[in-house]
């Protein structure tokens, strides 16, 4: 029936796809593997793999699970309500592009600005003062990295979410409000599963690459946080040591994987 | 649907427009010259002016292309593909494409204004008799700090100065294992190119009890962060600090005695190069006093260029802080390439020192 | 519908003063006569007039903006089919592997890609500079536009699809009638998303570049070492603004002529 036109109708649009998934997906993993299992002279060897598992690598791993998890999380808390406000203004539209506006900008520049904003002397810091508190070190520290890592997802995060609240049957939550259901219930009970394809789309979108995070680890976080992304960094261009680089990189794609697994979007009804 | 095929038609036409317009000014630039050169050099690293000039005496048109890091600019030499005339890396990047292979000799008889150079700054042993590169800028590692913010004992005529209980949490490091681990090395009164896991783990060990005293090890950011008072005191590259202190008059600069990094940025010709003759023509061309002399204005990094001295501020070149006499030279150390396996263990050490945060 | 709380606009309010705070904090030094982004000495205009001067870096952002757009229209379209292509897979495995590899490139560190990159342009031989950086502009975003376009394909309602055929539509005419219209706002978050990244890049393009050719980000990274000049305030002010001006002007006028459509057909 229906899914059987899908079917047909969907072979053609794949090919451009998968002769894309094959020349820069394919390959490029197939030389990172290559690449990972060599020493610093070319020869065979599984030494980085056996690096990897050394306190050090794992000590960085944790880390930066944790923190890509910090800032999943707190991108989510933050996005979620702004998407769901936006579907209820007039410009709806409008207001979303200027959510996007922002992430044109060049985010070294951005990145400075933010060293600007939060320094000793800058306008954090000032009003901080007006208030009669002493000038906090914010720059370095946990708190400034979360921060600018969720204001570079959060465009990411909120897109999904609004688009499927945006489109989402009006009538539906009315019904549950006549029933007499409570604004919280309402929204666990239907609200939220409806959108949960948008924000799991917005969870994969954050949580993978901010595992690899590198530059605002060093310029924001003055390198007191360090992800794999880093590692992977140091490997490549400053001790050129492109086997362990890989290596870690091979794993980078494990843990994405994994999360692709925890993440999946169930496909509902008869369709396919 | 009607929106996504009036999108798309919108884009395809701006994008044809920016197509023509990119044409139009890029056959306007070039107008009659064959003759094309290539440099690869950092940014904001020449007067641009200079390059307009050298256009117009010779009539080869320039590009100008950039990159941020000596190693990410050998991967594109080694790979290829683009035909890079000229390249500004530092010393041991010179000494690694060298047994790479991937440099080509320079014909000192092209290059009459070698003879500007001050003879300290050639035949060094990174480059012997300057086969393959010919100096542009220099500069030592040391330490900015501004006397205002801190103790009035701390000179650092010593590395010991920083490991100072009073400068808690006031350090700024350079994101570099070459530096930091140096720097740690120096402070043990060794040599910063040494070969022996036994020193660098004593080097490494006394650099995790300066952990306390660091703020935050960070790259080329640290310039606008010293110019704003953010630390009080960096371990930085000479040029950096003296591009702070153009901006924030209260810091100063110190070599400390025990010894430190003297570096180089050479001019270079890669393999990669098509037009050998008008390289040489653009190394003249920079050796030229005046042209030194404005690029050095310009750039604010010190000048190996000795008739270029000449022309330039007094108060500049006679600075000892930038300009360190003979004698204090002695006692700097040129980076020699450690080779793969030992460059990835200064990595690994630095690494440690970073993760005892 | 209802009108927004009090308290709802002014979580609305702090969250865009965020999003713009380092923007207007950039573009208010772009105004600065002290030359660096510290110290505000005066007003001046000395920057702006520096950017239409130096050609050189006009023809870097015009080229910036030409790779974002055509990379970004491009790898829409491949994303966009792809999508479609992936739901209508019924082989839970196949479909999951390709999800995955799809994912590849977004978790890949930039340096890890572009020095991939770098190799299979060398080995294939593709002339460095315009067409190496478009090509891997396009690899890098397609799959962005892929995970936008998803949700709202997983959302819809076969029966539509159904309805269509039952009602005699040829294939063409449910794609172009049917689910691309019900998918547009995921095919527009991707084309936006696919700019962001492409006008963010710094690693890939640096390595795949060449000949001459250079994007903003590539220079702005290789100012740092000697600090980065208040002439990319000023053109970063500019884009902003020409952008702002772009999409508000785009959405009124587009606004417009539709109520003014729609009123014609009563």
């Amino acid at each position: 029936m229906g899914t059987k036109i899908m079917n047909k109708t969907a072979k053609g649009p794949l090919i451009p796809y998968i002769f894309w998934i094959l020349l820069f997906v394919i390959a490029p993993i197939a030389l990172i593997v290559y690449y990972s299992v060599l020493d610093l002279n070319g020869n065979f060897t599984l030494t980085n793999y056996a690096k990897f598992f050394t306190p050090v690598y794992l000590k960085m791993t944790l880390s930066s699970f944790w923190y890509a998890f910090l800032i999943t999380l707190f991108t989510l808390l933050f996005a979620y309500p702004t998407a769901y406000l936006l579907t209820k203004t007039k410009h709806k539209q409008l207001w979303l592009m200027l959510i996007i506006i922002p992430s044109w900008i060049n985010l070294l520049l951005k990145t400075y600005a933010f060293i600007g904003i939060f320094g000793l002397y800058g306008p954090i810091n000032a009003m901080i003062e007006v208030f009669g508190f002493n000038p906090k070190q914010i720059l370095f520290t946990d708190f400034s990295f979360v921060f600018v890592s969720v204001y570079i997802f959060i465009p990411f995060m909120i897109i999904p979410i609004f688009n499927s609240l945006d489109k989402m049957n009006p009538s539906l939550i009315y019904a549950a409000r006549d029933l007499g259901a409570s604004s919280w219930t309402t929204f666990r009970r239907v609200i939220f599963p409806l959108t949960i394809d948008g924000v799991k789309s917005g969870i994969q979108v954050t949580f993978i690459p901010a595992l690899s995070l590198f530059m605002i680890t060093r310029l924001i976080a003055g390198n007191q946080v360090i992800t794999l992304g880093t590692a992977i960094e140091q490997q490549f261009l400053v001790s050129q040591n492109w086997g362990m680089g890989s290596t870690i990189a091979v794993f980078l794609i494990l843990f994405m994987v994994l999360t692709m697994l925890f993440t999946r979007q169930k496909s509902k009804g008869g369709r396919v | 649907m009607r929106d996504l095929i009036q999108a798309t038609v919108a884009i395809v036409i701006v994008c044809a427009l920016l197509f023509v317009a990119v044409d139009r000014m890029q056959s306007a630039g070039s107008a009659g010259s064959k003759d094309t050169l290539t440099v690869y050099n950092w940014g904001e690293y020449i007067d641009p002016e200079l390059i307009d000039k050298f256009e117009e005496e010779t009539g080869i048109k320039v590009t100008y292309e950039t990159f941020d890091s000596n190693e990410a600019m050998l991967t594109k030499v080694q790979q290829g593909g683009s035909a890079y005339d000229i390249a500004v890396p530092s010393e041991y990047t010179i000494e690694s494409m060298k047994d790479d292979d991937l440099l080509i000799p320079i014909d000192h008889s092209l290059v009459p204004n070698l003879q500007n150079i001050n003879e300290d700054f050639l035949d060094l042993p990174f480059d012997p008799g300057n086969e393959y590169s010919i100096p542009y800028f220099w500069g030592t590692v040391g330490i900015v700090y501004n006397p205002n913010l801190i103790e009035d004992h701390l000179t650092f005529e010593s590395w010991d100065d920083l490991w100072d209980p009073s400068l808690e949490r006031k350090i700024f490091l350079v994101d570099g294992s070459r530096e930091v681990i140096g720097m740690g090395l120096n402070s043990i009164g060794h040599s910063l190119n040494v070969k022996d896991d036994k020193l660098l783990r004593e080097a490494t060990d006394n650099l995790i009890k300066l952990s306390p005293n660091i703020k935050a090890i960070i790259g080329d950011e640290i310039t606008p962060l010293m110019i704003n008072n953010e630390a009080s005191v960096a371990l930085t590259f000479s040029g950096q600090a003296a591009d702070m202190m153009w901006e924030n008059e209260e810091l100063e600069f110190a070599v400390p005695q025990e010894g430190s990094n003297l570096w180089f940025d050479n001019m270079v010709i890669p393999k990669t190069s098509k037009n050998i003759e008008g390289a040489h023509k653009f190394i003249n061309f920079m050796l030229d006093a005046e042209n030194a002399a404005q690029n050095t204005d310009y750039v604010g990094y010190s000048s190996p260029n000795e008739a270029a001295w000449e022309l330039l501020d007094e108060e500049v070149v006679d600075d000892e802080r930038f300009y360190p006499s003979h004698e204090q030279r002695e006692k700097l150390e040129v980076y020699e390439n450690l080779g793969l396996e030992w460059l990835g263990k200064y990595n690994e050490y630095f690494l440690e020192f970073k993760m005892s945060f | 519908m209802k009108k927004l709380s009090a308290m709802s606009k002014m979580y609305l309010i702090f969250v865009f003063a965020v999003l713009y705070a380092p923007i207007f904090y950039l573009i208010f030094y772009s105004f600065n006569s002290g030359g660096s982004m510290n110290n505000f000495e005066s007003f001046t205009l000395e920057h702006y007039a520096a950017v239409f001067e130096d050609s050189r870096l006009i023809i870097i952002l015009l080229n910036t903006v030409l790779v974002a757009l055509l990379s970004g229209l491009i790898a829409t379209i491949i994303g966009t089919l792809g999508a479609i292509g992936i739901v209508s897979i019924k082989d839970k495995k196949m479909r999951n592997t390709l999800l995955s590899l799809n994912n590849v490139l977004i978790v890949s560190p930039d340096v890890v890609i572009g020095a991939s990159f770098l190799i299979l342009f060398t080995m294939i031989g593709v002339k460095l500079g315009f067409a190496s950086v478009l090509v891997s502009h396009v690899a890098f975003s397609v799959p962005i536009v892929v995970l936008m376009v998803l949700p709202k394909l997983l959302e819809m309602n076969t029966s539509l699809i159904d309805a269509a055929r039952d009602l005699g539509a040829t294939k063409r005419d449910v794609l172009m009638r049917v689910i691309l219209p019900y998918i547009s706002p995921g095919i527009f978050a991707g084309f936006f998303m696919a700019l962001t990244y492409s006008l963010d890049d710094f690693a890939v393009t640096f390595f795949v570049t060449g000949n001459g050719f250079s994007t903003l980000s590539v220079e702005i990274y290789s100012m740092a070492r000697a600090g980065i000049s208040l002439t990319i305030n000023a053109i970063s002010g500019l884009v902003f603004a020409v952008t702002v001006l772009i999409v508000i002007g785009y959405y009124f006028i587009n606004k417009r002529s539709k109520s003014v459509a729609t009123g014609g057909h009563r």
